[in-house]
């Protein structure tokens, strides 16, 4: 068994050493395919953490008050809320918290709101409601409340990035097919080349009595090897510009936002197992078309 | 060894052979002659099934290949030797490796092969130029190793289509000589040619071939003095295998 596989990748170097030039090319136009692969990668895994993280909020629905309302007026609606239906639970946030968890998000920045004369920013309440149809419901109720102001609440924000988070989702499938496609033929005729160098071997091999299998082994082992030398750099650059990435970008986004960025190296080993099964299938696939008619004469 | 019966198989419009009926037996040393494109290569295609018959049926030392899916046709091709016209050795490999390659196909082990070749080689007569490559050697020395090749594992049956159709007289004599000597080791023998010379004085069987029709099949004129351990019994025993 061993030997055979020895036999094989032996076979398979030689070829390889002999059509240097072909291999590489295939290569690095296979690493290419997988670099733009990762890129669509990269995006979906974030927007779609984006999507989740904000879905965790769907069931708060921030009611701001008038600017002039008295303290009394603020009670009493709170507790109408509170009695509402479809609601849990109801946190007062006044207008001093407000200014300073904005001053904590803007960070280097806070100074500017040192400035104001007064605070701009009203009471709220965070209501916490049962369910997503329940939060439509109520915020449809409540803005009716005399002394609200207005309500922010996540559904229309949820909605957008599903669709975004979707659309990257059908992009990157689309991609994938093409460039998986495309990659296929380039192993094939790469391997095809191979292949041809050796038809006169092939038929005496067959001759000779040698399986299909016998044959196909080296041919197949180097469009495995092309497939996977190529994830390997594939996934070093993705990870290299990620990481670039996250290290300009991640800071402001975490700022604006409220979310992190997926970490380059919880990433990396995702994209590389994906990779490397991905080079191996390619370089599989490719290898056994590329040799099936000169096995079939 | 090899039986056909009603054999036939057309090409397109194309006879290639035309209700064949042909039985050579363990040991037997045939020729199969007939102008060009009688259906000879068609033949010997057939019994390597690599063409399929349209009718009839073909068996091959006890086994019919008639219905032999595409996996169990390694093993059918492991029991023939096949020589060749133009030998069809790999260029890049030596002498031995050429004869060392076809027992790697069939996964022997290294100390079998090392046993094995040069046994072979010797027996062959090509022994002196083992690390030599084939376009250092004569035509006549080429074949000595294509017909080592074809042997060396233990094929039950030989078949060469001209192998002697690229030789001088006298060479083409001494591997007859030789293909007669592996003959009278139990191996049996088919052998497509065109040479009229060779196959008078030969004396062996010869079925001729006209338009994919078996027009004659003589047994050997002096069959008794070739020693075939096989002539008389009649009875399917393994080849005594050297
Ligand atoms: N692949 C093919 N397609 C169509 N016709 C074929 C094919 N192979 C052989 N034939 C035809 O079948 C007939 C028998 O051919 P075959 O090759 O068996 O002849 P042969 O006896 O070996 O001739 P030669 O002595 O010239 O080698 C010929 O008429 C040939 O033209
Ligand atoms: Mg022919």
């Amino acid at each position: 068994m061993f030997s055979r596989l020895g036999y094989s990748i032996k076979q398979s170097f030689s070829q390889m050493g002999r059509n240097k030039g072909m291999y590489f090319t295939s290569v690095l136009a296979i690493t290419a395919m997988m670099l733009i692969l990762g890129l669509f990668f990269v995006a979906f895994v974030n927007v779609d953490l984006f999507a989740k993280t904000i879905q965790q909020n769907y069931n708060v629905v921030q009611v701001y008050m008038e600017n002039d309302n008295t303290d009394k007026l603020t009670e009493e609606i709170g507790k109408q809320i509170k009695a509402m239906d479809g609601v849990d639970n109801v946190e007062m946030v006044t207008s001093e918290e407000a200014l300073q968890t904005l001053k904590k998000r803007w960070g280097d920045n806070a100074y500017l709101l040192d400035n104001l004369q007064e605070n701009p920013l009203p009471d709220s309440y965070s209501v916490y409601v049962t369910d997503e149809a329940a939060a439509a419901a109520f915020a449809k109720n409540v803005v009716t409340i005399k002394g609200v102001n207005d309500i922010t609440y996540y559904q229309e924000t949820i909605d957008k990035l599903a669709k975004i988070s979707r659309f990257i989702e059908v992009a990157s499938l689309v991609t994938m097919i093409f460039l998986i496609i495309i990659s296929i033929v380039i192993v094939a005729n790469t391997i095809k080349l191979t292949v041809m160098n050796r038809e006169k071997e092939i038929s005496i091999m067959k001759y000779l009595g040698a399986t299909d299998w016998f044959i196909r082994g080296p041919f197949i082992l180097g469009g495995v090897f092309i497939g996977l030398f190529s994830s390997a750099v594939a996934s070093g650059l993705v990870y290299l510009i990620y990481e670039k990435l996250v290290d300009i970008l991640g800071g402001d986004i975490a700022r604006i936002l409220s979310v992190t960025l997926v970490p380059a190296n919880y990433l990396i080993i995702n994209l590389l197992i994906i990779f490397a099964s991905l080079g191996v299938g390619i370089g599989v696939v490719g290898s056994i078309i590329s040799i099936r008619r000169f096995l079939q004469k | 060894m090899i039986v056909f019966k009603n054999v036939t198989k057309n090409y397109g419009g194309n006879t290639g052979l035309n209700r064949a009926s042909v039985h050579i037996n363990k040991g037997d040393f045939v020729f199969l002659v007939g102008p060009s494109g009688a259906g000879k290569t068609t033949f010997i295609r057939l019994i390597l099934k690599e063409i399929e018959p349209d009718s009839g049926s073909i068996s091959v030392a006890g086994k019919d290949i008639t219905n032999l899916s595409r996996r169990e046709i390694p093993e059918l091709r492991q029991k023939i030797g096949m020589v060749f016209q133009d030998f069809r050795l790999i260029e890049k490999k030596t002498v031995y490796e050429n004869v060392a390659f076809a027992m790697e196909v069939l996964h022997r082990s290294k100390k079998e092969i090392r046993e094995r070749v040069p046994y072979v080689l010797d027996l062959v007569d090509i022994a002196d130029k083992a690390d030599r490559y084939p376009h250092e050697l004569s035509a006549g020395e080429q074949q000595r190793v294509g017909i080592a090749r074809a042997i060396v594992n233990r094929p039950r049956v030989l078949i060469a289509d001209e192998p002697t159709g690229n030789l001088d007289p006298v060479t083409a004599m001494e591997i007859m000589a030789l293909l007669e000597k592996i003959n009278v080791r139990g191996t049996t023998i088919l052998m497509v040619t065109h040479a009229k010379d060779i196959v008078d004085q030969m004396h062996k069987r010869v079925v001729a071939i006209e338009h994919g029709q078996i027009v004659r099949d003589e047994e050997g004129k002096y069959g008794f003095e070739t020693v075939n351990p096989y002539y008389f019994s009649g009875e399917e025993v393994d080849p005594y295998v050297f």
